[in-house]
C-alpha cells in the first residue's frame, strides 16, 4: 500500500494553502472564479457556466479587528472575518473573484454583502424565510434562474439545460464521495479522529478541481477502509461519541472539536453546512434540473427558516445512525437563529432522545479556551 | 487509606485530607502561582497525619488543576462539586455555587452523578471578583459584607457587566445613597445572576449552595428569597470542590484495591 494516509490528511489542510497557487494559474489561464459562502449557493450552476465556484475565506480571527471598524462588534465572527478578508485584500480566492455570491440567510449577512458590493460585485440570492409553500418553491426557482442570467451575462456564457444537468451529476458524485466518507465514522470505534474528518470536510471546500477533489476523497475513504480492515485501531472503542451540530465550524473554532477529542471523547459525525447540512440529500436527477435544484437547496437544515423542523428530523436520524452518546452545538457569538433554536434542539436532544446536550457559545478568540475546557471537559465525564 | 482532593480556585486553594470518615482542611489564597499554593496545601495536609506522598491517592481540580504535577488524577471542579454536595447532603438535587471568578449550577440524579449543568460565559459579572472589585470601591473588606449589609434596603444595580456596574456604584454613591443600601444592592444583583442561571437549567429540590460567597449569610437568604425556597449551606461550602475531589479519589483507590485482591 503505496498510499500515505497522514500526508492525505495533509493535503486536505494543506488544500486551502496550495489553492491559492491553483486559483492564480487558473486565472492566468483565462477561467472565471465565482466566491461564494453558504452552503445554499447552487454550485451546478457555475459549473454549468464552465466556471469555478470556491468557497472564501471566513474562519479567522485576523482581519476582524479590521472589519469592526465598518461593522459593529457584536456580530456573528463568521460575518466580520468574511468582510475583513476583503476589506484588507488578505483573501488569495477573494482577490481573484471575479463575482461573489451571497444569501439573505440572516440579517447580518445581508447587510454586510451591501458594503462588500463596493469592493467586488456582489451577487445576493434573495432566500424565502419558509420552505413548504409554493410562494417559497418559485421565489427560489427564479433566484436560481436569475444568478444563472448573471453568471451568463458576467463570464459571457450560455448556460444550457444540458450543461446544467452535467453540472448535477458531478455534484451529486461529488456529494456521495464527501457522504461515503464522513459515514466512516459510524463504526465503532470510528477510524479516524474527529479532527481528522473536519481537516478533509473543510479542506474539500478549498479544491478548485472538480475531478481531482472527488477522486481525492475516494482516494482518502479507500485507504481509511483498508487500514482500518488491516486491524489498525485510532480511536479508543470506549471514547464517548459525540455530534456535533449548530453553526459553520473549521478554522479558528476548531478549538471546540480540539478540546473535545483532548477530554478524551471522539467527534464521530458534523451535522453542520461543511458535513452532512449540505451533503445528505442529492438532488434528484429525474425531473427538470431547477425544479430540482429548488429543491435540494431548500431542504438544507439552516436555522436561517422558520420553522426549521428538518434540523429536528436530520438530528433525530443522525444521532440513531452514528451511535452518539452526547450532542454539542456550537454557536458563533450573536448567531440569533441558530442561538435561538438552541432551546428546542435542547429539549429534543434531551427529551426524545434521552441525551445528554449541551450549546456552547464561541468566537474566533483563543480567549475562552480554559472556560471552554472545563465546560466541555465535564460534559464528556457526565457521560 | 487516604485520598487528598485539592482545589484551585483563582482567588483561594483548598484541600482536604480524607480517610473515609473525616476530613483535615486547609485553604490558602492561590494567589501568583497557583502551583506553589498546592504545593503548600500538600504539604501541610501530609503532615498534619504524619504521611507520605506515596500514602496518598490525589485528586485535583478547579481552574489551576492543570498545573497541579502531582496529582493522580486530575477532574473538572464541576463533577467535583456535584461530588462534593452529595457527599455532605445525599438529598441535593441542585447546587449553585459562585466562586472568584465564575458562577455554575449543577444538577445531579439520585444516585450525585452530574445530570447538567450550566456555567456563567467568560465574564466575572455576579462572581466573587465582583463582590471583590465593588467592596474595595465602597473601601470595605469583603468579609464584612454580612454585617454591612444586615437590614439594609438594597439600591437597584442595572449593570451586570462588572466595569459599568462600577461606574453605576460611583453615581449611586455621589447621588446620596448609602454604603449599606449600595452594598445590599450589589449582593442582590449577585444574587439574581445565579438564580436566572438556576431558572434556565431547572430547579430540583433540595439546592445546596456552594464556593466562597456561600460564606455570606446575607446573600444566602437573598437567594433562598428569590428561589421561595429553602437552600442549604455546610460551613464546609468553600471546601466542596476539594471534599468532591477526595471522595473521588478514595473511591478510585477502593477500586484498585478490589482489583488487585
Amino acid at each position: 500500500m503505496s498510499f500515505d494516509l497522514p500526508k492525505a490528511f495533509n493535503d486536505f489542510d494543506e488544500a486551502r494553502q496550495k489553492g491559492f497557487m491553483d486559483i492564480k494559474h487558473l486565472k492566468e489561464e483565462g477561467k472565471h472564479i465565482v466566491g461564494t459562502y453558504c452552503v445554499y449557493t447552487p454550485y451546478e450552476i457555475m459549473l454549468a457556466g464552465g466556471a469555478i465556484p470556491i468557497s472564501l475565506c471566513a474562519m479567522s480571527d485576523e482581519p476582524i479587528s479590521e472589519a469592526e471598524k465598518h461593522l459593529p462588534r457584536n456580530l456573528c465572527p463568521l460575518i466580520k472575518s468574511s468582510y475583513g478578508f476583503a476589506i484588507t485584500d488578505t483573501c488569495p480566492y477573494f482577490y481573484f473573484s471575479d463575482l461573489i455570491v451571497g444569501e439573505t440567510t440572516c440579517d447580518g449577512k445581508k447587510k454586510m454583502y451591501e458594503y462588500m458590493d463596493e469592493i467586488r460585485p456582489v451577487h445576493v440570492m434573495q432566500l424565502p424565510q419558509e420552505t413548504e409553500s409554493d410562494d417559497s418553491f418559485n421565489l427560489w426557482r427564479n433566484e436560481i434562474i436569475r444568478l444563472k442570467e448573471r453568471i451568463e451575462k458576467e463570464l459571457d456564457v450560455v448556460i444550457t439545460d444540458d450543461q446544467v444537468r452535467k453540472a448535477i451529476a458531478s455534484r451529486n458524485e461529488e456529494r456521495q464521495a464527501i457522504k461515503d466518507f464522513y459515514e466512516l465514522s459510524k463504526l465503532t470505534p470510528p477510524p479516524m479522529t474527529g479532527l481528522e474528518l473536519l481537516s478533509v470536510l473543510y479542506g474539500a471546500t478549498f479544491k478548485t478541481d472538480q475531478q481531482e477533489k472527488i477522486q481525492s476523497i475516494k482516494d482518502i475513504t479507500k485507504s481509511i477502509k483498508d487500514e482500518y480492515d488491516s486491524g489498525v485501531r485510532k480511536v479508543d472503542k470506549d471514547a464517548p461519541r459525540i455530534l456535533i451540530t449548530g453553526c459553520p465550524i473549521g478554522g479558528a473554532t476548531e478549538k471546540v472539536i480540539k478540546l473535545i477529542e483532548e477530554a478524551g471523547a471522539v467527534v464521530v459525525c458534523y451535522e453542520n453546512c461543511t458535513g452532512v447540512k449540505a451533503n445528505d440529500e442529492m438532488v434528484d436527477e429525474t425531473i427538470e434540473p431547477y425544479d430540482a435544484l429548488t429543491r435540494k437547496y431548500l431542504n438544507v437544515a439552516c436555522s436561517c427558516m422558520s420553522p426549521n423542523d428538518k434540523r429536528i428530523e436530520l438530528l433525530d436520524r443522525l444521532v440513531d445512525e452514528y451511535q452518539a452518546d452526547g450532542v454539542i452545538d456550537i454557536i458563533l457569538q450573536a448567531c440569533h437563529t441558530y442561538n435561538v433554536e438552541t432551546f428546542r434542539i435542547k429539549n429534543f436532544i434531551n427529551g426524545e432522545k434521552d441525551m445528554p446536550y449541551m450549546s456552547v457559545e464561541t468566537d474566533y478568540s483563543q480567549s475562552d479556551i480554559g472556560q471552554l475546557r472545563t465546560r466541555i471537559s465535564a460534559f464528556i465525564e457526565m457521560l | 487509606m487516604y485520598s487528598i482532593g485539592i482545589d484551585s480556585g483563582s482567588v483561594a486553594t483548598k484541600g482536604v485530607l480524607f480517610d473515609g470518615e473525616n476530613f483535615e482542611y486547609k485553604i490558602v489564597p492561590t494567589g501568583w502561582s497557583p502551583k506553589n499554593a498546592c504545593s503548600d496545601i500538600l504539604d501541610s495536609l501530609l503532615k498534619s497525619r504524619n504521611l507520605k506522598r506515596e500514602d496518598v491517592f490525589i485528586v485535583a481540580t478547579g481552574y489551576g488543576r492543570v498545573s497541579i504535577d502531582f496529582a493522580d488524577k486530575e477532574i473538572t471542579e464541576i463533577t467535583c462539586h456535584g461530588k462534593g454536595a452529595h457527599y455532605l447532603n445525599s438529598d441535593i438535587r441542585t447546587i449553585l455555587d459562585i466562586g472568584g471568578q465564575d458562577s455554575k449550577v449543577i444538577k445531579l440524579d439520585r444516585d450525585g452523578n452530574l445530570a447538567d449543568f450550566l456555567m456563567n460565559d467568560k465574564c466575572a459579572a455576579g462572581t466573587g471578583r465582583f463582590l471583590e472589585v465593588m467592596s474595595n470601591l465602597l473601601g470595605s473588606d469583603i468579609s464584612e459584607i454580612d454585617t454591612l449589609t444586615q437590614g439594609a434596603s438594597p439600591e437597584n444595580i442595572n449593570s451586570m457587566c462588572t466595569v459599568f456596574a462600577e461606574s453605576e456604584v460611583v453615581s449611586l454613591l455621589a447621588s446620596g445613597s448609602t454604603k449599606e443600601s449600595v452594598a445590599s444592592g450589589i449582593l442582590h444583583s449577585i444574587a439574581n445572576r445565579i438564580v436566572n442561571l438556576a431558572e434556565k437549567l431547572g430547579i430540583e429540590e433540595e439546592v445546596a449552595f456552594t464556593g466562597g460567597l456561600a460564606q455570606s449569610q446575607v446573600l444566602t437568604d437573598i437567594i433562598s428569597d428569590k428561589l421561595s425556597r429553602d437552600v442549604f449551606t455546610s460551613p464546609h461550602s468553600q471546601y466542596n470542590g476539594a471534599i468532591g475531589a477526595a471522595v473521588v479519589g478514595l473511591d478510585i483507590m477502593k477500586r484498585k484495591q478490589k482489583n488487585k485482591c
